[in-house]
């Protein structure tokens, strides 16, 4: 860093990742200046609510916001909105902002998230298909579900099941369309997708597995999505949940290494020392899982991250290791995802009572990788924390205690 | 607190609890969880979490914290102090007393 003057630390993004590491660099003692660049007009809010509360919620939802302005100013953290960052130059060490504006640092954050990926049909224009990441969006999305209205959702991954979820607690009705043959199939193994494929059917989804669109179709104020089966499903709203795409445009521009998102080392570091980079933006290699490099999108890694990068960017060299952890809520089910279950080549199946079950993944040599459970949040979160503890440690347990339920995996962690 | 106010409530049986776990008591509409340490103390907070209103005692304690069970909130359940994000208001906490094999809750 220069010497001489208070060191500047910049933070592009205002989301999870980067409010979390703005306060993260106070916790650790930086006394510099630190300022978070958001595109967005809002101080950091929570997203995960957007597909959840935001739209069940009788009041007008209002966000969740992170930090209030009062912690902001005990902290000395200078948030600044509708501020999108245009440029980073590398040599000079500036960003430039869409004003013109140039900002010094010495280290910088990139946490500038994912956006919804597009829908790539013919007939797919922003007044037909809609998408799900902004508080705006949200809001939107709201003020069409109404009672008796019928959406249609396109993609059954987390986000696409949770809007199903939510239209039909406000009394919407739902066509969900996948292309997989069935719900799920990169992130969960197939008994726990059933049981959500399940609820859903029990709610009045209508689930079309495995098929495929043709196009999109204006129909008169209303739109059609024609399938290649030939039916064609008229509805009042068309939403699309199928993935995210990496905001990397800043980064590939400034000549960093992308990797399926920007590419980071082991301590969130970019290929540029003073630059780092953490959140659904980033891939990084994983300790835990023999280097193997991911981008996960997903709330707790974002804090986790966030946390991380700011002691990189006050020179720590931990590596990075936290156990991946994902959680989805749909109706009165709660998912949680430990760990990485594609690392293992066996399930051991846990029945913890009233329908929840708790899957444990093992890798060949015995090695506990992941565990999923499906079931009301009650019955399933203190079990998928333990095992999350167990994963950490890289425990082999033994497969029959895994499978009963009588055998506390507490105990097991102590052993 | 004004302790000469108290009303003490009587909760549970003191071994209905392991210790370093947690229990839910309702009481007059109200929602509390009951935690016995790892050096076997009592303690009581509010049973919901400040972030979401969530039972926190479907959570994991570990010494002398309880994690909430939605999003891994973390207090410290003898002074209800909020240890980070996702959570940054404290909860309250309630005076308990054991008296007879019983755990008892000091509600104003
Ligand atoms: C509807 C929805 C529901 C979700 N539900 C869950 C859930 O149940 N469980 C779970 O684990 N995860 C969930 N997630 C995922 C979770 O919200 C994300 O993983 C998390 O928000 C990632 O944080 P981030 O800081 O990396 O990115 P973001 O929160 O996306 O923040 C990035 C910010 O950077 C801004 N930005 C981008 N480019 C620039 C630029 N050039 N200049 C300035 N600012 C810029 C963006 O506008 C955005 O505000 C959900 C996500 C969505 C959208
Ligand atoms: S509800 Fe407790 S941490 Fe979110």
């Amino acid at each position: 860093m220069a010497g001489g003057a208070k060191p500047e630390f910049i933070v592009i993004g205002a989301g999870e990742a980067g409010a979390r590491a703005a306060m993260a660099l106070r916790e650790n003692g930086f006394a510099g200046k630190v300022t978070i660049l958001g595109d967005e007009a809002h101080r950091p809010y929570e997203r995960p609510p957007l597909s959840k509360a935001a739209l069940t919620d009788a009041d007008e939802p209002q966000a969740a916001f992170i930090l209030t302005p009062d912690r902001l100013d005990e902290h000395g953290i200078a948030h600044r909105a509708n501020a999108p960052v245009t440029t980073i130059d590398r040599a000079a060490h500036e960003v430039h902002l869409e004003t013109g504006e140039r900002l010094r640092y010495d280290r910088l954050l990139i946490a500038t998230g994912a956006r919804a990926r597009k829908l790539a049909l013919p007939g797919a224009t922003p007044e037909s298909v809609h998408y799900l990441r902004t508080f705006e969006e949200a809001r939107a999305l709201r003020s069409r579900l109404t009672p008796g209205s019928h959406i249609a959702i396109i993609g059954g991954g987390f986000i696409g099941l949770e809007l199903a979820a939510s239209a039909r607690a406000r009394g919407a009705e739902v066509t969900l369309i996948e292309l997989a043959p069935r719900l799920l199939a990169r992130a969960v193994p197939a008994a726990i997708a059933g049981v959500i494929a399940a609820r859903h059917e029990a709610a009045g989804v209508r689930l079309l597995l495995g098929t495929g669109i043709e196009r999109i179709e204006a129909v008169g104020e209303r739109h059609a999505i024609v399938l290649s089966t030939g039916e064609r499903i008229v509805c009042d709203g068309i939403f699309a949940g199928i993935g995210a795409v990496a905001e990397t445009a800043l980064a590939e521009r400034a000549g960093l290494a992308i990797e399926n998102g920007i590419a980071v080392d082991e301590r969130l570091a970019t290929t540029d020392p003073d630059i780092f980079a953490a959140g659904d933006c980033c891939s990084f290699p994983h300790a835990l899982y023999g280097g193997r490099r991911l981008r996960l999108e997903a709330w707790r890694n974002a804090q986790d991250q966030g946390n991380a990068a700011a002691k990189a960017m006050l020179g720590g060299s931990d590596a990075y290791d936290a156990v991946p952890w994902f959680w989805s809520d749909q109706y009165d089910l709660t998912l949680q995802i430990a760990g990485l279950a594609d690392e293992g080549s066996e399930t051991v199946t846990r029945d913890l009572g009233d329908g929840a079950r708790l899957d444990f993944h093992l890798a060949a040599d015995g090695r506990l990788v992941a565990a999923s459970a499906v079931g009301p949040n009650g019955k399933i979160a203190r079990e998928v924390r333990l095992a999350e503890m167990l994963i950490a440690k890289r425990a082999m347990p033994d497969k029959a205690a895994l499978a009963d339920v009588s055998v506390k995996l507490k105990g097991l962690l102590a052993g | 607190m004004n302790t000469a106010a108290t009303n003490w409530i009587a909760a549970c049986d003191a071994d209905e609890i392991d210790e370093e776990d947690v229990m839910r008591f309702d009481h007059d509409g109200r929602t509390y969880a009951i935690y016995r340490s790892p050096d076997d103390e009592y303690f009581a907070t509010d049973g919901l979490c400040t972030h979401e209103q969530i039972h926190l005692a479907d959570g994991l304690v570990m010494d002398h914290i309880i994690e909430c069970p939605k999003h891994n909130g973390r207090f410290d359940y003898r002074t209800g102090q909020a240890k980070g994000a996702p959570v940054c208001v404290n909860l309250k906490t309630y005076p308990v007393k054991l008296d007879g094999g019983k755990v008892f809750l000091g509600l104003a």
